[in-house]
Order: structure tokens, then sequence, then C-alpha cells
């Protein structure tokens, strides 16, 4: 009977999502980056369908407009005013898509960030920068972009080499590499403390004798679990409104 | 007792584990002072703005996350740092 049992070994679930490694391996934040795109497809694209209607109706496409809507009055009007509402698709699609692949983080079954492996990131990170770049030289030139951006306003001449030094690596490098250590570092985070307190209380069910301590890291695991229901979404903001501001100053410089 | 001889003798022998761990504890713990304060500024002197002119509270507030958001990025390089350490 046992080795009829050992005979039929189920891999766990997770195996499902895994297949191949390697640059073109196929696994669970692979998947949960595709569950993101297409949820963000689906509700901005069915959501908007009934354009002669002026009065908007349905659940989805309420929804849908007061998305835009947050975005565009929290986001774009606080920090570019109306000559940033041209990138208000791009931002809105960011922001959504790194809402849904944070939001796995509480979801049952799937409970991951896909954001918490530093790959897509990086990317975002690299697509923002490349958005601040452009929108910075074709605006101002390539010159002035690099003098406007460098040499703040009312710097005094002693320690003018020094600031435009620390400028200059904050507006190539810094900028992006915070965008995305702040988004990776935030989600890996978040699902660590899950992690452990899940596991802190499974542990404490197995030996019997400590079960007393149970309620209370399991209390304190629903309120973390509810805590990264803000983070992710805090985070998904926080990374849209920095885009925003980027690009607020290539087209605004200040001088 | 025996438990711990065994721990120390093992420490002695290869110290890395031992000092890699107190690395990461320092990395991380010298990185959270900081952005500590600066975002119990950043917090409190939005709180002072919202009570001062209530009807500005809300564009305060998303500058107020905006501030939170670079303040924290310092305390989260340390922590990524803690991780990449090895040793």
């Amino acid at each position: 009977m046992n080795a009829l049992l050992l005979a039929v070994d189920v891999p766990p679930i997770s195996h499902v999502t895994i297949w191949g490694s390697g640059p073109l391996g196929f696994n669970k934040t692979a998947a949960i980056y595709i569950f993101a795109a297409i949820a963000t497809m689906v509700i901005f694209y069915f959501g908007t369908r009934r354009k002669d209607q002026v009065v908007p109706a349905g659940l989805l496409q309420n929804t849908a407009e007061s998305a835009v809507g947050f975005v565009r009055n929290q986001i774009i009007m606080q920090t570019m005013g109306t000559d940033g509402l041209k990138y208000l698709p791009y931002l809105t699609a960011l922001f959504f898509f790194i809402f849904f692949s944070n939001i796995t983080e509480i979801l049952p079954f799937v409970q991951f960030p896909a954001n918490a492996r530093f790959g897509m990131p990086l990317v975002l990170a690299l697509v923002t920068w490349v958005v601040y770049h452009v929108v910075g030289i074709a605006k101002q030139g390539p010159g002035h972009y690099l003098k406007n951006s460098t040499v703040p306003p009312g710097v005094p001449i002693a320690i003018l080499p020094l600031v435009v030094i620390i400028e200059f690596v904050s507006w190539l490098i810094v900028r992006p590499f915070s965008l995305m250590v702040r988004l990776f570092a935030n989600m890996l985070a978040g699902h660590l403390i899950l992690v452990t307190f899940a596991s802190l209380c499974a542990a404490l069910w197995a030996a019997k004798v400590t079960v007393v301590i149970l309620p209370f890291s399991f209390a304190l695991l629903v309120a973390m679990t509810g805590f990264e229901i803000l983070v992710s979404f805090l985070q998904a903001f926080i990374f849209t409104i920095l885009t925003a501001v980027y690009i607020d100053s290539s087209m605004h410089p200040s001088h | 007792m025996a438990l711990l001889h065994l721990l120390l003798a093992q420490a002695a022998a290869d110290p890395t584990k031992g000092l890699t761990a107190i690395g990461r504890g320092i990395v991380y713990g010298g990185a959270a002072i900081g952005p500590g304060i600066g975002i119990g500024l950043v917090v409190g002197n939005a709180i002072t703005a919202m009570a001062r002119q209530p009807e500005s509270a809300g564009t305060v507030r998303t500058t107020m996350f905006l501030g939170i958001a670079f303040t924290e990025a310092l305390a989260l390089f340390g922590f990524v740092l803690a991780f990449i350490i090895s040793g």
C-alpha cells in the first residue's frame, strides 16, 4: 500500500507554473505579470466600449472612469498640470499594472507579489528613465536640458562643482535605481513578513504545547495582511507619481 | 550548556557566518536611523500644515506621501544591501 502511494507522487501546485529555466523559462512570477497585464487591459477595454452614451452606466464603466479620474486628478493635475495630460494613458497603465501585480500578495493560493523579484521593477524604471530623458531632450534640446537638470538655481559659485556632480549622478543613475529599489524592497519585505508570521503560526500549531501563543501571532498576521493591501496600493501610487514628477521636471525646468 | 559550547566552538573555528550576520544587522540598523528621523519630520510638518489650513489637506497629504517615499528609499537601500552581503 505504501509503495502504491509513493508511486502517485503529486508535485506541489507551483510546479504547474515552472516550465524551463534561464531567460526563456516561465514560472509563477511571469504568470502573475501576465495576469496583471490582462486584468489592466480587460478593465480599460471593456470599460470604455460604450462611448456613444453621455451618461456612463454599468459597474465596469464607472469603475474604469473613476480609475482614470483618480490618476488624472490626484497624479497628473497635482504634479504636471494640463500639459501633462498626454501622459495619462502611460501613467494609468503603469499604475494599474503595478497595482495588480502587487495585490496578488494577499490573494489566497497565489500570495506572491510579482514585484518581489527585481526583474520587472528594473524594466519599469528603465522605461520611465527613457521617457523622461526623451521628453527633456525633445523639449529643451540636449545642451539646455543637461544644464537645467544639473545646475539648480541660486547656488553659490564656490560649491557649484560639488553640487553639479551630485545632481548629475542623481539625475542619471539614482532616480531610476531608487524607483526600482523602492518598489522591489517594499514588496520583498512585506512578503517576507507575511511568510515569517504564517510559518510561525504553523509551527506554533504543530508543536501542540505552544498553541496558547497562536491567537496573538495570528492576529498580527491578519493585521499585516491588511497593511500589505495599503502598501501594495501605495507603492503603485508612489511609482506613478514619481514618474509624473520626473517627467514634469523634464518638461518645466526650474530656472 | 553543551549547545552553547558547541556554538562557540563552531564560531571560533569558522567565524564567517557569525560575522556575516553581525555585518548584515549593522548595515540595516545603521540604514534605518536616518529615514526614521526623516519620515518623522516630514509627517510632523505635514500634520502641522494640515492643522493650520484644513482645506489644503489633500495637497499636503499627497506631498507627504511623496516625501515619505523619497526618505524611505534610503532605508530600503540598506535592507537590500543586507541581503546582498554574502558570506
